[in-house]
């Protein structure tokens, strides 16, 4: 289990090959985590997606072994781990306030690992001085940590964790602590290192720009169960439930009763007015469903052949420097959003084009 | 304030004064002047004829008097030792709160409300010749003799023990509780066991707030005299350096040489604040550098 001598002539990283688990949290009577399922392959970058207290963080808190699971098993390389305590784990983890040894310099929090190790000072030297290099920290060795920025500060945390060669990454919301524009360079470093260390990397994040952008996969999760797991694209595009397609980002949910299904369409009535959707299996005629919608996808003005066309008033205006997003009253009182380049006159009636194939069927909650 | 701070210099220093005025009025009237008043009659010996240091050489050439700082020493520095490392091992163990917390530490810090001549009476009835603890020894058979825990140092030292250890704890347990605990999650997930985290990352963190309690507790029990006098043995092995400028103050009527005495316990207090003082600024110089930011 020591990682000295698992590691020992080794490459960057030794990535595992494979993490399964299935756990359970409860802090008094309250289920945080419901019997949590992940299977996770090397070299994979996996992020848990959702909003705060969704458990997505004592899920990674557990695979950690900070937090004790309540219920369930951990597998690594069909070896059982949860009973194995964190510092015998092996696995690299970074925090969301970095957690940097205040009293120690940066060479010092690098090598505190590896001293733990009984490493020879050449080696942590050498090893320090290398990772500081990939960090781009070169140079910053005697600088102690309230000296340096917020940015400067997580790369120190990542290089301290990457220095051991850890089987596994943990990130927990490393960026959330970073204004704007640094958390995007930040985020491509750390894809970077991902793929150059072919490292297996698990992150976790309530920003759903920061989980499409790193992800191989992404898993939502929500008080604690898990809506849906997938590649990025079959989560931005095919959400399964309108809990996942609100945090991704459609806007527009319109309850819908369905009609007759002809041609891989299907009608769906909607405040007196018939809509046509792209035909699922597993919805029938005369259920109750919902139908979504980006605002980027809502078309301004009439379609050609006048299908799915709705008719309502500007009743506010957001300007977003490109584009614009705008709310509408439709006729029949329900609302909806349009992201459009052509220019929204507050107060104005317009028509809007629901594309047919641009629409999400799911189920009603 | 910003504005008056860019402004003028002159305006904001005025605004600084005034406010300072009423509390520096304070210190000057019930601090400084009586401290200098003191340091002045004891400059002025009883005997007309005698040189103005007269009574600190009286002091010092006389070993009964003399030997008050070793005494003050030997009971302070104990007492201060073990009340610092019980503070620290409970407020340790209590950083990241435990059961009954709150519970716990009204009890730890109970003594406080207490007084010290209560405390003292409490002493003598539980720890006393025929107090219930030597009583319940007796009884169960565990000693043939009543054990001597009152009218000497021990006594003191548990006396001065309870007075100062409420106030150390608390001081520790708000210091420790505020150090970040993901320092801890990160040390572990580097490799390092609690034994390794205490020392490595902890206690170097802890050590700041650690001198300074130790420098605190040291200096009251260095002050120490109703416990000295009431579960003590103020004419012998407990004899203090307050009992003895008390006693020449209201047993000999000779202020001047009492003043000559609180000078020196006063002298020495500050001589131990200084070298504490030092020891933690070589320690933890790059402490202070390091959470800068947090």
């Amino acid at each position: 289990m020591r990682p000295s001598r698992a590691y020992a002539g080794r490459g960057m990283a030794d990535s595992i090959d494979k993490l399964q688990m299935s756990i359970t949290k409860r802090y008094g009577g309250k289920v945080v985590l419901d019997q949590f399922p992940l299977e996770i392959v090397g070299r994979e970058f996996v992020t848990f997606l959702g909003p705060s207290g969704c458990g997505k963080s004592t899920a990674l808190g557990i695979i950690a072994g900070l937090v004790p699971p309540s219920d369930g098993e951990i597998h690594l390389n069909g070896r059982r781990i949860d009973d194995v305590p964190p510092e015998k784990r092996g696995f690299g983890m970074v925090f969301q306030n970095y957690a940097l040894f205040p009293h120690l310099t940066v060479f010092g929090n690098i090598a505190f690992g590896l001293s733990l190790q009984k490493r020879s000072s050449e080696e942590i030297d050498k090893r320090v001085r290398d990772m500081l290099g990939l960090v781009r920290l070169a140079g910053y060795e005697d600088r102690y940590p309230g000296q340096l920025s917020g940015g400067q500060q997580q790369r120190v945390a990542i290089a301290r964790a990457l220095v051991l060669h850890p089987r596994l990454m943990l990130f927990d919301e490393p960026l959330s602590n970073l204004d704007a524009k640094l958390r995007v360079e930040m985020r491509a470093e750390i894809k970077q290192l991902h793929t150059r260390l072919g490292l297996t990397s698990i992150y976790v994040t309530h920003d759903q720009a920061e989980a499409l952008s790193l992800s191989d996969r992404i898993v939502v999760l929500r008080e604690g169960v898990l809506m849906q797991v997938g590649t990025p694209q079959e989560i931005h595009d095919r959400p399964k439930n309108v809990f996942v397609a609100d945090f991704m980002g459609f806007r527009n949910f319109l309850d819908v009763t369905l009609g007759k299904e002809a041609g891989g369409m299907i009608e769906a009535g909607f405040k007196g007015q018939i809509l046509q959707a792209r035909a699922r299996d597993s919805f029938h005629p005369g259920e109750r469903a919902v139908l979504a919608i980006r605002p980027e996808d809502v078309r301004l003005g009439q379609s050609g052949d006048g299908v799915n066309v709705l008719r309502g008033k500007v009743e506010l205006v957001e300007y977003l420097g490109r584009e614009q997003e705008a709310e509408i009253t439709l006729d029949g009182g329900a609302r909806l959003w349009v992201r459009s380049h052509e220019k929204i006159v507050l107060g104005e009636t317009l028509d809007l084009t629901l594309p047919a194939d641009k629409f999400v069927l799911l189920r009603r909650e | 304030m910003a504005r008056i701070r860019s402004d003028s210099r002159s305006e904001l220093d005025l605004v600084a004064i005034l406010c300072l005025t009423p509390s520096l009025l304070y210190v000057l009237a019930m601090f400084v002047y009586p401290f200098l008043y003191g340091i002045y009659i004891s400059l002025q010996p009883k005997k007309r004829d005698a040189g103005i240091f007269s009574n600190y050489v009286a002091f010092f050439n006389d070993a009964y008097q003399c030997n008050t700082i070793k005494t003050t020493f030997m009971l302070a520095l104990p007492t201060t030792i073990a009340v610092v490392l019980v503070a620290l091992f409970l407020a340790y163990g209590m950083r990241r709160g435990i059961w009954f917390e709150r519970t716990i530490t009204t009890i730890l810090v109970l003594p406080i409300s207490l007084g010290v001549v209560f405390l003292s009476e409490g002493i003598l009835g539980f720890y006393g010749h025929n107090g219930w603890l030597n009583q319940l020894l007796l009884a169960v058979g565990l000693i043939q003799n009543p054990l001597e825990l009152t009218h000497n140092s021990i006594g003191v030292i548990f006396s001065l023990f309870m007075q100062n250890f409420p106030f150390c704890f608390l001081m520790l347990l708000g210091y420790i509780s505020g150090i970040d605990p993901s320092l801890e999650s990160s040390a572990r997930m580097l490799g390092a066991g609690p034994w390794t985290i205490f020392r490595r990352v902890m206690f170097p963190l802890i050590a700041p707030g650690l001198i300074i309690a130790f420098a605190l507790v040291f200096v009251m029990s260095f002050a120490v005299f109703p416990s000295a006098v009431m579960v003590g043995q103020p004419a012998g092995s407990t004899r203090t350096i307050s009992i003895a400028a008390y006693q020449q103050a209201f047993e000999q009527y000779d202020m001047s040489y009492a003043s000559a005495i609180a000078v020196i316990m006063g002298l020495c207090q500050l001589a131990a604040l200084v070298v504490i003082v030092l020891v933690r600024r070589r320690m933890t110089i790059a402490t202070t550098m390091g959470v800068g930011k947090r």
